[in-house]
C-alpha cells in the first residue's frame, strides 16, 4: 500500500470508530461500565416527533420595576412621617418613576435630599419643580437598579420555573433563558398541557392582608374608598355550570406577610375529605404571623393568592408556631398544584405566553413513521437506482451514503442536537448533495474513459476534474446553511444543523471515502475494464 | 447503463428565445399573482394565531364541525379538512392567540364533544404564536435568507466572475419567485417549514449552476478557438447527464416524501419538487443567457 493510501485508510477507520462510539448508545442498552466512563447520550427526537410541549415566555420586567416603586412609596411615606417631613401627594406616574410634593420647601428641601441620598439610593432625582410653597420631585430608578431588577426579575422567574418544573415531574424538560426576557421552555411527551401552563405561568403571589370592617363596603363599591384600602374579589367557579360567583371584600392595602417567608407547602384533608394546603413559615415569617395575629384578634385576615381573595378567617387568638392554612373550593388535583407553586415561590413578575405548541404523542408516532417511511423508501430508491446505473461503483457510492448518514446521527448524539422533522428534511438534501457529488465524479470518469484513458488515469482525472464542482457546491450551501443557523428559529435551526453535518460528512466521503477503494483496488491487481 | 448518449449535442442556445418567453411569462405570473394578493399569505409562524388539530374516531361532516365551533362566537374561527379524505381530521383556525382566548382547545373540545359525544376525538395539536414572536420570526427568517444569498454571492463571485455570480443571482430569483408564485396561486399558506425550504431550492439551484458555470470556466480556457456560445452549448450538453440524473434521484426522494411523508412534509416537499424543477431548467436557460448577454454588451477585449 503507497503510504497516503494508508493514512487514508487509518482515517476513515478512526472517524468510523467514532461514529459507532457515540451512536452505540442510542441502538443499544449500554452496560453500567460504559455509561459511567464513556458518552451515552442517545440521538433525542423534537417536540414534533414525540410529541410535548413547547412553550415561549415573556417575562414582564416593567411589572417588576413597578412593583418596586410602589414599594419605595410605602418605605418613603413611613420615614416622611417618621421624619415629620411634611408631603402632599405621592404617586407613581411611569412604571419606572413616581412623583412626591414636599410641603414648605425652604424648611424641609434639604433634609428631605439629605434623606433621599441616605436611605433611598435606588432613586435619582429627574426633575425639580421649585415654586413658592411647594416643591415637585420626580423620582426615578437608577439605570443600574433597573438593569439589576431586570436580571434579577428573568433569573429568578427561570429558577421558579425550573422548581416547578421539577416538583411537576417532567422528563428530560429544557428551561432556558432567551434574548429579550423570555424563557423557552419544552417538556417533552406532558399529558395534560393546560395543567402544565397553570402550573408554570402562575405568578403565585401568596399575600396576607387585614379586612377592612371599619368601613363600609358598599359605599367603597360605589367610589367612596377610604384611602388605606382597596377592593380585591374572591372567584369561585361552580364546577357543573362553570359560572363564577365574586365577592368583594374591603382590605387594608398594606400586605402584612408574603409568601417569600413559606418553608413548605402541602396538601391535607379534613374531615368530610375535602383537601386544603397547609404553610409553614420560616422563623423571621413565624413571628411577623404571630405578631400580626396578636394586634389583630377579632379581625379578619385575608389569605390572597394573586389578587384573588382564597378566605378570611377571623382571628381568634395569637398563633405562634409559624403555620397557616388555606381553605377554598379546590380538588386534590388543584390543591397539589396550589402546594407546588408555593413550595416553588412566586415570580418576581408575571409572565406572558408568547408562543405555545403542543403536538400530541399520536401525532408525533404518526410523524415518525412518515417520516422514517418516506425517508427510507426514497432512500432505498436511490440506493437501487445508484446500482443499476453505475453498478460496482454505485456500490462504493452507497457505502459512502451510508456512512454519512451515520456521521449525522452520531454528531446529532454527541452534539446533543435534537432530530426534528426539518431535520429529517435536512438529511434528505444531504443525501441528494452526496449522491450528486458521487455522480459529478463517475460521469467524469466515464467521459476519461470514452476519452480513451486508462482506468487508472481516468480516476486520477475524474476525481481531481470534479473536485472544484464539489468544494464550489457543497461550500456555498455550507455558508448559507451557516447563515440559516445563526439567524434562523426553530424549524430552519433544525434544517441548518443536519444540512451543516450532513455537508461536510459528504465532503469527506465522496473525496476521500470512495477514493480509497479505487486507490486500493488499483493498487492491488490490474482492472482492465472499470464497473462503472 | 446509459440515459444520456456520451456524444449528444442539442442545441440549447438556439432554442433560448422560447425558453426565455416561457420562463419570462411564468415570472410575470408568479409576479402578477403575489402582487394581486398583496405578497404571500404568510402561515401561522409569520402572522400570529392559533391552530387546533382535531381527530375524530368516526365519521364526521366538516359542515356539523363548522356550526359546532360557531357557538363559541370567535371572530375570524375556521375549519378545514386535514390531511387524507378519510383520516376525519380537521384544522381549526383562528386569528387571535390565547393570550385573549384562555385555553382555547378545553373550549373547542367541549364544544365539540357535546355535539358528538364524549371520547370521540382527540385534540392532537395546538399551535399558538403570539402576533409580536411572528414578526420576530418573519424578521429573523427573512434575515437568514438575506444574508445567506449575500454569503453565496461573495462566494461565487470570488471563485468565479462576476457575471457568473450574477447569472447565479438571477436563477435563484427566479426560482425563488416562482416556487412562491405557485403557493400564491394554489393559495398555500407560506410558513416556517417554506422558508426552510425556499432556502434548500436555493443551495441546489446554486449547486446546479456552479456545476454548469464550472465547465463553461474550464472549455473556456480549452476551446479558445470558439465562440461563447459554443462553449456554452458544448458545456451544457457534457454536464446534460450529470444534471439528469442528480435531478432525478433528487425528484425520486421528493416524490417519495410527497406521497408518504406525511401532512407536515407534503407542503415542503411540493414545493421542493416545483423549485428542483425550475432550478435544473434555470440553470440551464437563466444563468447561461445572462452570461451571453453580458458579454454582448460588455465584451471582454481578448475574445472576438
Amino acid at each position: 500500500m503507497e503510504k497516503s493510501l494508508k493514512w487514508k485508510f487509518i482515517l476513515i477507520v478512526v472517524i468510523l470508530v467514532i461514529t459507532c462510539f457515540y451512536l452505540a448508545p442510542s441502538v443499544f442498552t449500554m452496560p453500567s461500565w460504559w455509561t459511567s466512563t464513556f458518552p451515552s447520550e442517545k440521538v433525542s427526537l423534537g417536540l414534533d416527533l414525540q410529541g410535548g410541549m413547547h412553550l415561549l415566555l415573556e417575562v414582564e420586567t416593567e411589572k417588576a420595576l413597578s412593583n418596586t416603586i410602589d414599594r419605595m412609596i410605602g418605605e418613603l411615606k413611613d420615614v416622611l412621617l417618621k421624619e415629620r417631613i411634611p408631603f402632599d401627594r405621592i404617586e407613581r406616574v411611569q412604571n419606572d418613576t413616581l412623583l412626591i410634593e414636599i410641603l414648605n420647601p425652604e424648611e424641609y428641601k434639604d433634609k428631605f435630599t439629605k434623606l433621599l441620598g441616605e436611605q433611598f439610593s435606588i432613586l435619582e432625582k429627574q426633575s425639580v419643580d421649585e415654586k413658592e410653597k411647594v416643591v415637585t420631585y420626580t423620582l426615578g430608578l437608577t439605570l443600574k437598579e433597573k438593569q439589576y431588577l431586570q436580571t434579577f426579575a428573568v433569573d429568578k422567574g427561570l429558577e421558579t420555573i425550573r422548581n416547578r418544573v421539577d416538583e411537576f415531574g417532567v422528563a428530560e424538560p429544557t428551561i432556558q433563558k432567551q434574548s429579550g426576557d423570555r424563557i423557552l421552555i419544552q417538556l417533552p411527551g406532558i399529558k395534560d398541557p393546560k395543567r402544565a401552563i397553570d402550573i408554570i405561568s402562575r405568578t403565585a403571589l401568596l399575600e396576607f392582608k387585614i379586612v377592612n370592617d371599619e368601613n363600609d363596603l358598599s359605599k367603597a363599591l360605589k367610589g367612596e374608598m377610604p384611602f388605606d384600602s382597596e377592593i380585591l374579589y374572591s372567584k369561585l367557579e361552580d364546577k357543573k355550570t362553570g359560572e363564577m360567583t365574586k365577592t368583594p371584600y374591603l382590605l387594608k392595602k398594606n400586605t402584612l406577610l408574603t409568601g417569600e417567608h413559606l418553608t413548605t407547602a402541602s396538601v391535607r384533608f379534613d374531615q368530610f375529605n375535602r383537601p386544603y394546603v397547609t404553610l409553614a413559615f420560616d422563623s423571621i415569617g413565624g413571628k411577623i404571623f404571630e405578631r400580626i395575629t396578636g394586634e389583630n384578634i377579632k379581625k379578619r385576615l385575608a389569605i390572597i393568592l394573586d389578587n384573588n381573595v382564597y378566605s378570611a378567617p377571623v382571628i381568634k387568638d395569637r398563633i405562634g408556631g409559624g403555620g397557616a392554612i388555606i381553605e377554598g373550593n379546590f380538588t386534590s388535583e388543584t390543591a397539589r398544584d396550589l402546594a407546588i407553586v408555593l413550595r416553588a415561590g412566586s415570580l418576581p413578575a408575571p409572565v406572558r405566553i408568547l408562543e405555545q405548541r403542543t403536538v400530541g404523542p399520536s401525532l408525533g408516532q404518526d410523524s415518525i413513521r412518515e417520516g422514517i417511511t418516506s425517508t427510507l423508501v426514497g432512500g432505498i430508491s436511490v440506493v437501487a437506482f445508484m446500482v443499476i446505473y453505475y453498478q460496482l461503483s454505485g456500490v462504493v457510492a452507497n457505502a459512502a451514503l451510508l456512512l454519512n448518514i451515520l456521521i449525522i446521527l452520531a454528531a446529532l448524539a454527541a452534539f446533543r442536537a435534537t432530530l426534528s422533522l426539518p431535520g429529517i428534511a435536512g438529511i434528505v438534501l444531504t443525501i441528494g448533495m452526496a449522491v450528486d457529488a458521487n455522480v459529478l465524479i463517475f460521469e467524469r470518469i466515464r467521459e476519461e474513459i470514452r476519452a480513451g484513458k486508462t482506468p487508472r488515469a481516468a480516476i486520477d482525472a475524474g476525481y481531481s476534474r470534479a473536485m472544484s464542482a464539489i468544494i464550489d457546491s457543497n461550500l456555498t450551501t455550507i455558508i448559507s446553511a451557516l447563515f440559516l443557523f445563526q439567524f434562523g428559529t426553530g424549524a430552519i435551526k433544525g434544517f441548518a444543523v443536519t444540512l451543516t453535518i450532513g455537508l461536510t460528512a459528504s465532503l469527506f466521503t465522496a473525496i476521500v471515502c470512495t477514493r480509497v477503494v479505487y486507490d486500493y483496488v488499483l493498487s492491488k491487481r490490474r482492472v482492465k475494464k472499470l464497473s462503472i | 447503463m446509459e440515459l444520456i448518449k456520451p456524444n449528444i449535442n442539442i442545441d440549447f442556445i438556439g432554442k433560448i428565445k422560447w425558453a426565455l418567453t416561457f420562463s419570462l411569462s411564468l415570472f410575470a405570473l408568479s409576479v402578477l399573482s403575489l402582487l394581486l394578493k398583496g405578497g404571500p399569505r404568510y402561515g401561522l409562524d409569520f402572522v400570529g394565531g392559533t391552530v387546533v388539530q382535531v381527530k375524530f374516531a368516526n365519521q364526521v361532516d366538516i359542515g356539523e364541525v363548522r356550526a359546532a365551533v360557531d357557538n363559541l362566537t370567535i371572530e375570524g374561527i375556521s375549519v378545514q379538512e386535514f390531511g387524507e379524505k378519510d383520516a376525519n381530521e380537521y384544522l381549526i383556525s383562528m386569528k387571535k392567540t390565547t393570550e385573549e382566548l384562555e385555553g382555547i382547545s378545553d373550549k373547542i373540545r367541549a364544544v365539540l364533544e357535546q355535539k358528538f359525544g364524549e371520547k370521540s376525538l382527540e385534540i392532537r395539536r395546538v399551535e399558538m404564536v403570539g402576533p409580536k414572536v411572528g414578526k420576530d420570526l418573519r424578521q429573523k427568517g427573512m434575515l437568514a435568507v438575506i444574508f445567506s444569498l449575500i454569503g453565496m454571492l461573495i462566494y461565487i463571485w470570488y471563485r468565479f466572475e462576476f457575471r457568473f455570480g450574477l447569472g447565479a443571482i438571477f436563477c435563484l430569483i427566479h426560482d425563488v419567485v416562482i416556487t412562491l408564485g405557485v403557493f400564491s396561486i394554489l393559495n398555500k399558506p407560506v410558513d416556517l417549514i417554506i422558508v426552510a425550504a425556499l432556502l434548500t431550492i436555493v443551495g441546489y439551484d446554486i449547486n446546479d449552476t456552479i456545476i454548469v458555470c464550472d465547465r463553461i470556466r474550464e472549455n473556456m480556457k480549452k476551446m479558445t478557438q470558439k465562440n461563447l456560445r459554443e462553449v456554452i452549448n458544448t458545456s451544457i450538453n457534457q454536464t446534460l447527464s450529470r444534471t439528469i440524473i442528480t435531478s432525478g434521484t433528487v425528484v425520486i426522494v421528493l416524490i417519495a416524501l410527497f406521497f408518504l411523508g406525511g401532512e407536515v412534509l407534503h407542503d415542503f416537499s411540493f414545493s421542493l419538487l416545483i423549485g428542483v424543477f425550475f432550478g435544473t431548467f434555470s440553470s440551464i436557460y437563466v444563468a447561461t443567457p445572462l452570461v451571453i448577454y453580458w458579454e454582448k454588451f460588455f465584451p471582454k477585449k481578448k475574445r472576438r
